[in-house]
């Protein structure tokens, strides 16, 4: 007999869903004089609302007032009092947070479940968690009196859009520097909605300001004379051409990049286990992770046996309505990263690996790609050395605990891998030998903000998180 | 009776433990500060430093692997050369930089001191900037550092020995490894450092010396595919910002020091600079 789930939607109306939203500039909601965007709802493409966006003065002007807020208000005033404005955001964003959720899953298509549980309770602990270090970041060990660097220009993915605000905003307002912060171009609301936490909370007008717009305002932000500091999470690809252009400039650089991680599964892991973690790594999030776990590395002795679980466990999830709350896999963001999907799996089985895709079904309107396992996939396959970005995952086997790193290891990226055994000796010594930032053991797609986050070679530079992500926002 | 002839030495690069001549063939004229003839030095090409970038990869997974106590040994060990040593580098400051024999020798001594300083870092930079983290779930979480890789070095022009060792000594404490390119100018101690690491315990290949043209070597290590890190403390000013861009093609750490008052004593920014922090999770239960 088949169980059947009953859909249970989570209400659409708690996302207070307005028809239009304003940029966020000196305190006030104010039109752009950039080309408005229409956000769309990625799982049924309808347009959710009108966005204004920033032109080149807007960007300057908020470079401006933000310059102006760190020097006449945000600069000098106490850590303790820093601290409580932060707190009162965490605390705000708590409050709100069903309503953050659902706007969320709405404007990226991510699944509510997700949204609910992760990204927005982990944006708030982001900023609870950094408010206290206002006051303290004398024991920070960056000397005394650590210094900030001035004004923030921060521009952040769609993959994460409030989570990856509140990783930038936090550490920059608590180590004392105003922010002139740049959604992306698809999924702009919850910003928005977090300015109005800002605005409520009422923090100085100017200490933090929220432009939306295309790669053409995150260009004008990153290059203006006026920003001191640059934190940029995207892809590889963006990521050298800001790092370029900030050559010769005195402007402090952070990048959080792409990644291909390995996700290795040695021949005495607990199976059942690491399917959970195979699945969590790669169909979180629709797979638009940069750390995701995209390339599974299987000892070959168990290969066909784990396969074959994976599988029947990935053909359980449930596809669609991301605002149902037992859906798995919710809406790819966008067209484009869609199509990006679906080409580089056609390279895949061009290039002659074995394609198993989930016959679970599809909505009929939206962006959906159903969970993918390239099988038989070698190390010069597009599908082993490029970011997807998406729900596909490749399998690659090897047989001896050396050949596992190797392969691992044998990437330009270096954000984030996973380690499945049982012996606990092995831990400790594939963690040690893997080149890549975080490394999960026996779990995946682990965050919090007191556990350091960022990439080795070009996934990256400079930490999130922890007293180690404080050195990103200080002048040390 | 005459006075007997010195035996005159032949400067060469230092390049995976060995003293190679440049495969360029060429050399240059190095000169005191008042330009009187020293010797030739070997002037590296581009293929010297992609010799000396596959002999640093060559040597890093050992030295990184090395354990921080045996690193701090193993430098220890060279201030224990350089001290034996101590004479000849007076000399050759004193001649390149141009100054009284006693100034000299206080450089000398805090070069010396420095390199002690960094060797006792080995085994203690792990406790400063590592840190178990409070997690909010049933995790063991924890984030180290680790050494970044190769690090391309543009050694101070000017600071011939202390601040050599100011740029070269953190590097290879983190468990990096280094391939430098010594003051264009004033490259003789740097040769002669490099004959102190060969006699050491410092594996080969671990510290790469080249000496010649800065502005000829450094686009080179800067674009190197195998290069990690980049420091630009001795970079030609003109060149500072095409040696970064050219950096970002593979999104190399740089370092954008220039040359500063070496006899001040540092903080941890330099070992910073080339270390990584990596986080490790494991879950918690019975």
């Amino acid at each position: 007999m088949t169980w059947d789930y009953a859909p249970a939607p989570e209400s659409r109306a708690i996302a207070n869903l307005k028809p239009s939203y304003r940029m966020f500039l000196d305190g006030e909601f104010v039109e752009g004089s950039g080309e408005p965007l229409k956000t769309i709802n990625p799982a049924t493409e309808e347009v959710l609302a009108e966005v204004s966006t920033a032109s080149a003065s807007d960007v300057d002007r908020a470079v401006k007032v933000a310059k102006r807020a760190q020097d006449k208000v945000w600069g000098p005033m106490s850590g303790a009092e820093r601290a409580k404005y932060i707190f009162r955001i965490a605390r705000m964003m708590a409050e709100r947070s069903r309503e953050l959720a659902v706007l969320e899953s709405l404007d990226n298509g991510k699944p509510i479940r997700e949204s609910r549980d992760v990204d927005v309770p982990t944006a708030a602990a982001h900023f609870f968690y950094h408010a206290g270090w206002a006051d303290k970041l004398d024991y920070a060990g960056y000397g005394p009196n650590p210094r900030p660097l001035g004004v923030a220009g921060q521009v952040i993915p769609w993959n994460f859009p409030l989570l990856m605000a509140a990783w930038k905003i936090a550490p920059a307002l608590a180590c004392g520097n105003t922010v002139v912060l740049k959604p992306a171009e698809t999924t702009p609301l919850t910003a928005l909605v977090l300015a109005e936490i800002i605005q409520q909370a009422e923090l100085p007008p100017g200490v933090v300001n929220i432009l939306p717009g295309a790669g053409d305002v995150g260009a004008e932000l990153v290059n203006h004379p006026g920003v001191n500091k640059i934190a940029f999470t995207g892809s590889t690809e963006v990521g050298k051409i800001i790092q370029k252009s900030l050559a010769g400039t005195r402007k402090k650089l952070t990048l959080e990049l792409g990644g291909k991680a390995a996700n290795i599964v040695f021949d005495d892991a607990p199976l059942d286990q690491a399917v959970e973690g195979i699945v969590n790594g790669i169909f979180f999030n629709q797979g638009h992770v940069c750390c995701a776990g995209s390339r599974l590395l299987v000892q070959e002795s168990i290969a066909e046996e784990l396969l074959e679980k994976l599988h029947k466990r990935v053909s359980t999830l449930r596809i669609g309505d991301p605002l149902d709350k037992n859906t798995d896999v919710g809406a790819i963001n966008s067209r484009d990263q869609l199509t990006k999907i679906q080409d580089l799996v056609a390279t895949g089985e061009a290039e002659g690996a074995v394609r198993w895709t989930s016959a679970c079904p599809l909505p009929e309107k939206g962006f959906f790609f159903a969970p993918t396992v390239f099988a038989g996939v070698s190390q010069a396959m597009r599908i082993a050395r490029e970011e997807i970005f998406g729900p596909v995952l490749s399998v690659l086997t090897f047989r001896t605990p050396d050949e596992a790193i190797a392969k691992a290891n044998n990437t330009p990226y270096g954000l984030s891998a996973g380690i499945w055994t049982e012996k606990g000796s092995r831990i400790l010594w594939a963690a040690n030998q893997l080149r890549a930032g975080v490394v999960w053991a026996n779990t995946f797609n682990r965050f919090d903000p007191t556990a350091p986050f960022g990439g080795y070679q070009e996934s990256g530079f400079g930490r999130e998180g922890g007293r180690t992500g404080l050195e990103a926002y200080l002048d040390v | 009776m005459s006075e007997r002839l010195s035996v005159a030495k032949t400067y060469k690069l230092y390049l995976g433990g060995a003293f190679p001549r440049s495969e360029s063939g060429r050399t240059y004229p190095v000169t005191d500060s008042r330009g009187k003839f020293l010797a030739n030095a070997a002037q590296a090409s581009r293929k010297d430093v992609r010799e000396a970038v596959v002999a640093a990869r060559k040597a890093f997974g050992k030295w990184s692997g090395a354990t921080a106590y045996n690193r701090g040994q193993v430098l220890y060990r060279v201030a224990e050369l350089l001290e034996g040593r101590r004479e000849q580098f007076i000399a050759e400051v004193a001649s390149s930089e141009g100054i009284q024999a006693k100034k000299a020798a206080s450089i000398v001594d805090a070069a010396i001191d420095r390199w002690v300083w960094y060797a006792g870092w080995t085994d203690k930079i792990a406790t400063v900037l590592g840190a178990s983290n409070p997690v909010a779930g049933p995790y063991f979480s924890f984030s180290v550092p680790e050494p970044t890789g190769v690090v391309g070095v543009l050694a101070p022009q000017k600071s011939s020995l202390l601040g050599l060792i100011s740029v070269i000594a953190p590097v290879i404490a983190t468990g990096c490894t280094a391939v430098v390119v010594t003051s264009q100018d004033r490259p003789l101690s740097a040769i002669t450092l490099s004959e102190v690491l060969a006699t050491s315990d410092v594996p080969g290949g671990v510290v790469n010396l080249l000496t010649g043209h800065t502005a000829e070597l450094a686009p080179w290590l800067a674009s190197h595919a195998d290069v990690n890190a980049l420091d630009l403390t001795g970079a030609p000013d003109e060149l500072r910002a095409e040696l970064e861009a050219s950096a970002s093609g593979t999104v190399k750490r740089v370092l954008r020091a220039t040359e500063e008052d070496w006899a001040k004593q540092p903080d941890i920014r330099r070992l910073r600079a080339v270390l990584e922090t990596k986080t490790v999770w494991h879950p918690m239960g019975v």
